[in-house]
């Protein structure tokens, strides 16, 4: 059984990392322009979520996060899939996976 | 009740379905050109009507006072304060009797002489406008049957007319009779005759013109009639002849009778009603003033002349004024009125006639003086000697006019004649200053060779009408002036001058037309008319010698006058006055020699010269009627013309059409819509939807700014809404 009192680490701790690594992410996200990197940038993202649903489903004792991590690592190996297709298929048409150049949608 | 008179309604259904029968089958009963069928069909339902007035007549000879049958309710109004109770009931009495049988008498005779001419007539229309073959004959059984519709038409109207017990019913006959009338003065509409490329000398044109003049006319004496017949249901509030009369016998003229918020006294009342009625009688019997239309009425056909402007329709107006005489003995003024209009018109008529060329020119003028002549009688108190005359000269009148119609017809026929010899060059075709015209008796002469049973009849006709004892005109007239000669003299004058100038005119166109040589080719190739026509001809010549007989001035044998005291409360019958008789027989007989003189003795050769001629500016004087029609013309129709053509020009076109409907109309609605359009619609509308889209398109270009199709941007949008909306949960679930 888990117990809150024989923690090493305190869920805090894991929470912090998690909004550490998010935030990274985010950045990422914002500022680069290497699709590859987005994209790396957005895994960041879903793995710091996960990290924060498996140390609150250990906090409160309760397997319904780890759950939800499964369902988002499955989430994100298709995400891979066609994301990584999209970038290959940009690529072939544009020889750059800038998505800077990627504008033809601005009104 | 004696039962033969509830036979009376059908003296007026038998000419009606003769008409019918006309009407919609006259043309499959002709399936030859020559073919009589309609006429026959006409003449069998008139002289059916002719048997039925018999009838009346032998019923009545058992019970004088006659009897009245009611056929129909006609008008039947009851209400608070009014009553209008008219049937349609017919009256037998020995006044309509002598009417119905002149009528149905002398009509049977035109529509069996009709048969004849009518072939003639048409034919000649066929001829002017080249109808061959098939539309001959449609043109031919379409005209045969329509004249003898109108004709039966005509008939059974005049029977209405006379057979009515009330005002309205003679009213609807009177109305009836002017309709016939016009139908049959512009039978020939149509006709295609007329001087080189005008079109408005076409003489369908001039006859339209004639039936339109006779039909206008007649108006102006039939709004006096329906003034009348007002005046008499707001008096006696009735219109039945025997109620109207009974009680302005009973009330007398110095009665006072309530007409809305005035009191008048009956015999003024009267005198109106008696004056309007007069007016009647001067239309539909062509006097002064209104007999302008009669002469031109020759424009008919010959038997429409003789059977309706001679014998019967114009006679209304006298049997009329016999019908009212109670009335006209309360009015002494009106009756005297009516004389000298009657003995006015005898005369002016009379010198008319002498200066005419047109042998139915002269018969009208004639008609309209023997009119003016009844009517002097009855205004005179004569009744008695109006009727006779009436009768008497719907015998001699329609012989006259019949006669003449055979002599236009034999004329016809020998301008035919030449003109086929002309084309085969055994003639020598002499060249006429004038067209051809069956009807100038400048053009005739001789004819007694030719037409020996038209000339003798013709001549009996002319002594009748000029009062040469015994034939029956002499009889009549010398009743009508033995009358005048007590009574007022200055009629009596008139009438007895009129007389001389009767012979006179009468002699001169005998004269002229029957004897001496021919003055033209057609005249000289003239030819006796066929049976049919000569037959009713000779019927009347008999009746004009002998008619007289039924009443003769001398004790005992006052026939029709002791027949007519019956129905006519105030005859008084004719004495016989052996001076006035004398006079007046030898002023016809000093008119026939003068006429001898003139045209018989030497008869002229030349178709030109007229003795009369040298009297000069009289001649032209009588020759244009006294200039009765220009004078009309200039003070009636031409005001009339102007007047409507300032209607049409100044007050329709200029006022109402430039100004009213283009100026203010259509100016102010194009203003109007200019301010709908310009400010309103372009300005407010059109301002606020452009606005809207012009503001929803600004804020669009501002907008789309937002759409930079930067992926980072979306990015960047998405984590600042998500932070917003975490925000708001933080700060909700904090506060």
């Amino acid at each position: 059984m888990l117990n809150e009192t024989n923690f090493l680490v305190p869920t805090s701790y894991y929470v912090i990392l998690s909004a550490l690594l998010f935030t990274l992410g985010v950045i990422g996200v914002l500022v680069r322009r290497n699709a590859i990197l987005v994209f790396m940038s957005i895994e960041l993202m879903l793995n710091s979520a996960n990290l924060a649903f498996v140390a609150f489903a250990r906090a409160f004792t309760d397997l319904a996060g780890q759950v939800s991590v499964f369902f988002v690592i499955t989430v994100a190996a298709a995400e891979v899939a066609i994301g990584l297709a999209l970038i290959v298929a940009i690529f072939r048409t544009k020889h750059s996976i800038d998505i800077d150049e990627l504008h033809e949608m601005r009104g | 009740m004696n039962g033969l008179f509830s036979l009376v309604p059908l003296i007026v259904i038998l000419p009606f379905v003769g008409v019918l029968i006309n009407a919609f089958f006259g043309r499959r009963l002709m399936p030859r050109r020559d073919g009589v069928a309609p006429g026959v069909i006409a003449s069998i339902f008139s002289g059916a009507a002719f048997v039925i007035a018999l009838l009346m007549f032998i019923a009545l000879l058992g019970h004088r006072e006659g009897a009245e049958v009611p056929f129909l309710t006609w008008i039947n109004i009851e209400g608070a304060g009014l009553s209008l109770n008219i049937p349609w009931t017919f009256r037998v009495d020995t006044l309509s009797s002598v009417m119905m049988l002149v009528v149905t008498g002398v009509g049977t005779l035109i529509h069996i002489y009709a048969i004849g001419y009518m072939h003639g007539d048409i034919d000649e229309q066929i001829a002017k406008r080249g109808l061959q073959g098939d539309e001959a004959l449609d043109f031919k059984r379409r005209r045969y049957s329509r004249f003898f519709t109108y004709f039966n038409l005509f008939l059974g109207s005049m029977l209405i007319l006379v057979t009515g017990n009330n005002y309205l019913m003679m009213f609807v006959g009177w109305e009836l009779v002017g309709l016939c009338s016009f139908l049959l003065i512009g039978f020939w509409f149509d006709d295609p005759t007329q001087e080189a490329g005008d079109a408005s000398t076409a003489k369908g044109w001039l006859n339209s013109n004639a039936a339109k003049k006779a039909f206008v006319v007649n108006r102006v004496g039939d709004f006096g009639m329906l003034i009348a017949i007002f005046l008499i249901f707001w008096t006696f509030g009735t219109l039945e002849f025997d109620a109207v009369f009974s009680q302005a016998e009973a009330l007398g003229p110095a009665a006072q009778v309530a007409l809305g918020p005035l009191t008048f006294s009956l015999g003024a009342v009267v005198t109106v009603i008696t004056l309007f009625l007069l007016l009647g009688a001067t239309g539909k019997s062509a006097q002064i003033p209104l007999f302008v239309w009669l002469p031109d009425a020759m424009a008919g056909p010959t038997p429409v002349s003789a059977l309706i402007h001679a014998a019967t329709m114009v006679t209304a107006g006298i049997y009329m004024i016999a019908r009212s005489n109670v009335l006209y003995a309360m009015a002494p003024v009106s009756a005297t009125v009516v004389a000298i209009i009657g003995a006015a018109t005898a005369f002016v008529a009379a010198t008319m006639a002498v200066a005419q060329y047109d042998i139915k020119k002269v018969l009208a003028y004639s008609t309209i003086s023997q009119l003016g002549f009844m009517i002097a009688a009855v205004g005179l108190g004569g009744y008695i000697a109006g009727i006779f005359h009436l009768a008497t000269h719907a015998f001699f009148k329609a012989l006259l006019f019949l006669g003449s119609g055979s002599v236009i017809h034999g004329m016809e026929h020998g301008h035919h004649a030449v003109a086929h010899g002309a084309e085969h060059g055994e003639h020598d075709h002499d060249e006429h200053s004038h067209p051809f015209d069956p009807q100038d008796m400048r053009q005739m002469g001789g004819l007694k060779d030719r037409m020996p049973v038209t000339t003798w009849v013709y001549i009996i006709g002319a002594l009748a009408l000029a009062g040469i004892p015994p034939l029956a005109g002499f009889w009549s007239k010398d009743e009508i002036l033995a009358d005048a000669s007590g009574t007022n003299n200055l009629v009596y004058i008139l009438l007895t001058v009129a007389a001389f100038f009767t012979a006179f005119y009468m002699a001169r166109q005998v004269f002229m037309v029957f004897f001496g040589k021919p003055r033209t080719e057609a005249a000289a190739h003239a030819h006796e008319s066929p049976p049919v026509m000569t037959v009713p001809l000779v019927i009347l010549a008999v009746l004009s010698v002998i008619g007289g007989a039924m009443n003769l001035p001398i004790e005992g044998l006052h026939f029709l006058g002791e027949w007519l005291e019956e129905s006519i409360l105030h005859a008084h019958i004719g004495q016989f006055e052996p001076t006035t008789a004398l006079l007046a027989t030898a002023l016809a007989v000093i008119g026939i020699v003068l006429g001898w003189l003139l045209y018989g003795r030497e008869p002229s050769e030349e178709a030109e010269r007229d003795p009369l001629m040298a009297a000069g500016p009289v001649f032209t004087f009588l020759n244009r009627r006294w200039y009765w029609d220009e004078a009309y013309a200039a003070v009636f129709v031409k005001p009339y013309n102007r007047f409507a053509r300032f209607l049409a020009d100044t007050i329709d076109w200029r006022f109402w059409h430039d100004f009213v409907h283009d100026s203010i109309i259509y100016e102010a609605f194009l203003a109007w819509s200019q301010i709908l359009s310009r400010p309103i619609d372009l300005g407010m509308i059109d301002g606020a939807v452009n606005g809207i889209a012009e503001f929803i398109g600004g804020i669009s270009q501002r907008l789309r700014r937002a759409q930079t199709g930067y992926v980072r941007n979306y990015a960047l949008a998405v984590l600042l809404g998500a932070v917003v909306i975490l925000g708001y949960i933080v700060v909700r679930f904090l506060m």
